[in-house]
């Protein structure tokens, strides 16, 4: 069981719960894998997609896994609706609610939204992505991808590359990995490697080479372009350099170690093609891992008491 | 009209008064503080004499403890511009709830009180419908925008004591220089809120673990004391006289506690949200532990608490920020910053009395008689001849914070569910009497 009715970030979920998500899962995947991919389990309930942040993966795969379980979607896209007019986001996501709202996915560029709306709603609210935050779904995928790859997570060396400071995908990771028993080796320049995250049991490399050694997993975070620019590395071009991921420097990890990527890739920037598309990538495997994790999060969350 | 207060414990810094005592209030002015004051037997019409007179109010102080009126020398009435968070009808009888009788209202209004017409109209509305004395604070530059300086001069003939562009640093180095200079024809203080913008840039909270585990942006304690030496070390370069606005970190109080070791003409406030909670008040994305500076560490607090202590911070202000609810029930990065302090500034400084941090005596100097100094004022005193500006004060009292109670149009506090001790039960103020 989980305990409350909403899906805020690791932070706020158990160990427990982080595995019950993950053995539900596995069930949503074998579903995945049938000829008829649905289930009637959420029959008669509405999920509501508000997205205020410009998402393709994240919200497609939000929607497969509604329909999935058999809801009623609606995507409620930011730029044609009412919020242009000025509405706040709470008399938003309070008129989503009313239209008959029981699941509310949302996005968006401000951390602590999901928290707002969860107070003030009834509908189980899922953070799909909140500013600097958190993005608890995709960690839930991405320990969903290690654990069938490798069959745990405890012990593992797991290294973390590029922009830990503003990727909500690796503080998610980060809590969610270490939750598990993995030891979580963070890479990148100072200028993106806060470095009072050390105070959260990780280990901080600013040389790859050196951080790459011996892992047995590999996650590579998306540079944003609008990073450079403003002091945190110089260019693209320099970052790519010291903090890319290319052959040779995968070579320094285990023999077996898998790599992945949260996507959109820059390709050529921080991972070059060879091994983006080459055999220790699981990345297309993450999209697809993705559906039934957050078929698993929606189902749990429809079964907690209020 | 008199007014006969009775058997209080009168603590008078400006006097020296620790003691139990009468004070004799006639026609709005102290007439007289004394051991014991006979009851008042006026020659009546006829020549009788005998008993009360009936224009005489008695007030039975005892067990009460009776002081000047406050002086908050740091809040926001947003009048004009901003009428749904604040006016100066509702800010000034939350002050008098608060137990302050003077109040300094910051620039940053619309438009921004930074010509002598809109000073003019503070005055003038204060005079009409404010309940307590209001001191309007005129911006340092036109707009403040930190480019031009304002016309210092004739503010300060309409009623300004003090310039500050408060909300906003002075970036340029050189119009700060200027503002501390030309400000010393007219012998006011410049007010500095002090962060540098280029360091805190957009931060919305302390920077630390807890920033980056909430993925909020963070303003770093150098922010503030960066710009405090700056402005430090520009009064040591222009004799001009400086105070630093609500001082929040370690860092701020060390650099301020030595240049005034070195004699620098420079004073400092901090406010009661300084010294009584810390960053985590912000855990949940709370809007109403969003403040500028922001809330900073244990560690911080305690440094604070020093400064106080040892006179390196002269006054508790409340920089008073009343908001609009629905300006605080939205997104953490963009609601606006601010906490409504008056109707809890008194309780919660009062605590350090209780923590032996400051005498009673130390407190009521630190919020009545240093901002009056500060600002050249006949305040903050009970002297006689002065204004008949009085609380009474049960320092027993207690009661839970209901932000819902608020007088103030800003229910905007982190205090909200705390139980305090100690508040005001009277204020009097030119001899007008209020009672809760």
């Amino acid at each position: 069981m989980l305990n409350n009715k909403d899906l805020l970030g690791i932070k706020e979920l158990s160990v427990q719960e982080i595995n019950l998500i993950l053995d539900t899962a596995a069930g949503f995947k074998d579903v995945l894998g049938r000829d008829i991919k649905k289930v009637p389990a959420l029959r008669g309930k509405t999920t509501v997609n508000l997205f205020f942040e410009p998402s393709t993966r994240t919200r497609t795969s939000f929607e497969l896994a509604a329909k999935r379980l058999s809801t009623d979607v609606i995507n409620f896209s930011v730029p044609t609706s009412s919020v242009v007019k000025g509405e706040s986001l709470i008399d938003t996501a309070l008129t989503v609610q009313a239209l008959g709202a029981d699941f509310i996915i949302i996005r968006h560029a401000s951390s602590g939204v999901p928290h707002l709306l969860a107070k003030n709603l009834n509908a189980s609210v899922i953070n799909a992505g909140d500013g600097t935050n958190e993005h608890p779904t995709q960690a839930l995928l991405d320990a969903f991808t290690i654990q069938e790859k490798k069959r745990k997570i405890a012990g593992l060396e797991i290294a973390i590359v590029g922009d830990i400071m503003h990727s909500r995908v690796a503080k998610s990771n980060i809590y969610c990995l270490t939750a598990l028993g993995a030891r979580v080796r963070l890479i990148g320049p100072p200028t993106l490697i806060p470095e009072n995250l050390k105070a959260m049991g990780v280990s901080v490399f600013h040389n790859m080479e050196d951080g790459v050694k011996g892992v047995d997993v590999l996650i590579m975070l998306r540079i944003q372009m609008e990073r450079q620019g403003k002091g945190f590395f110089p260019s693209t071009d320099e970052y790519s350099k010291n903090w890319g991921l290319t052959p040779e420097r995968l070579c320094l990890a285990k023999e077996d170690v898998i790599v992945m990527h949260p996507g959109p890739m820059n390709r050529g920037i921080e991972i070059v093609s060879e091994i983006a598309d080459g055999p220790k990538s699981v990345i297309l495997e993450q999209v697809t891992n993705g559906i039934a994790v957050r078929m698993s999060v929606m189902y749990l969350l429809s079964g907690v008491k209020r | 009209m008199r007014i006969h207060i009775q058997n209080g414990r009168i603590i008078d810094p400006s006097q020296g008064l620790n003691t139990i005592g009468d004070i004799l209030i006639e026609d709005g002015k102290i007439k007289e503080v004394r051991e014991t004051i006979p009851p008042h037997t006026p020659l009546g019409k006829r020549g009788r004499r005998g008993g009360n007179s009936p224009d005489t109010r008695i007030i039975d102080a005892r067990d009460m403890i009776v002081i000047p009126g406050l002086v908050d020398m740091h809040v926001h009435l947003r009048e004009p511009g901003f009428e749904h968070k604040e006016t100066i009808k509702t800010g000034t009888m939350a002050a008098v709830k608060g137990g302050f009788t003077t109040v300094c209202c910051m620039p940053n209004t619309f438009p921004v009180n930074d010509n002598a017409s809109v000073t003019e109209f503070i005055k003038r509305k204060a005079s009409q419908e404010g309940y307590c004395t209001v001191l309007p604070i005129g911006a340092i530059t036109k707009g403040q925008k930190g480019e031009e300086l304002a016309e210092i001069g004739t503010m300060r003939k309409e009623g300004c004591v003090a310039f500050s562009d408060d909300g906003q640093p002075v970036m340029n180095s050189l119009i700060m220089r200027r503002a501390l200079e030309y400000s010393k024809a007219f012998n006011v203080p410049v007010i500095s809120h002090s962060e540098d913008l280029s360091l805190s840039e957009g931060g919305v909270m302390n920077e630390g673990l807890l920033s980056v585990t909430l993925g909020l942006r963070g303003s770093p304690a150098e922010a503030e004391q960066i710009m405090i030496f700056r402005d430090i070390v520009l009064a040591e370069l222009t004799g001009g006289k400086l105070h630093i606005a609500h001082v929040s970190t370690k860092g701020s109080v060390d650099v301020i506690r030595n240049a005034k070791k070195r004699g620098v003409h420079v004073t400092a406030e901090t406010c009661p949200h300084y010294f009584s909670i810390t960053e985590d008040a912000v855990k949940g994305y709370d809007t109403n532990a969003k403040v500028n500076p922001p809330l900073r560490t244990a560690q911080d607090v305690e440094a604070i608490k020093d400064g106080l202590r040892d006179g390196t911070i002269d006054v508790i202000a409340t920089d008073h920020a009343p908001h609009h609810r629905d300006e605080k029930l939205r997104e953490f990065d963009t609601a606006p910053s601010g906490i409504s302090g008056l109707e809890t500034a008194f309780s919660l400084s009062m605590r350090l009395v209780g923590s032996h941090i400051l005498t009673f005596s130390q407190l009521i100097e630190k919020m009545a008689l240093n901002p009056a100094r500060i600002l050249q004022i006949d305040k903050g005193t009970l002297g006689v001849g002065s204004d008949a500006d009085v609380v009474i004060i049960d320092e027993k009292k207690e009661y839970t914070v209901e932000s819902h109670k608020f007088i103030s149009k800003g229910k905007n506090t982190p205090f909200n569910g705390w139980g305090l001790r100690g508040m005001p039960v009277i204020t009097i103020y030119k001899g007008k009497v209020y009672e809760w």
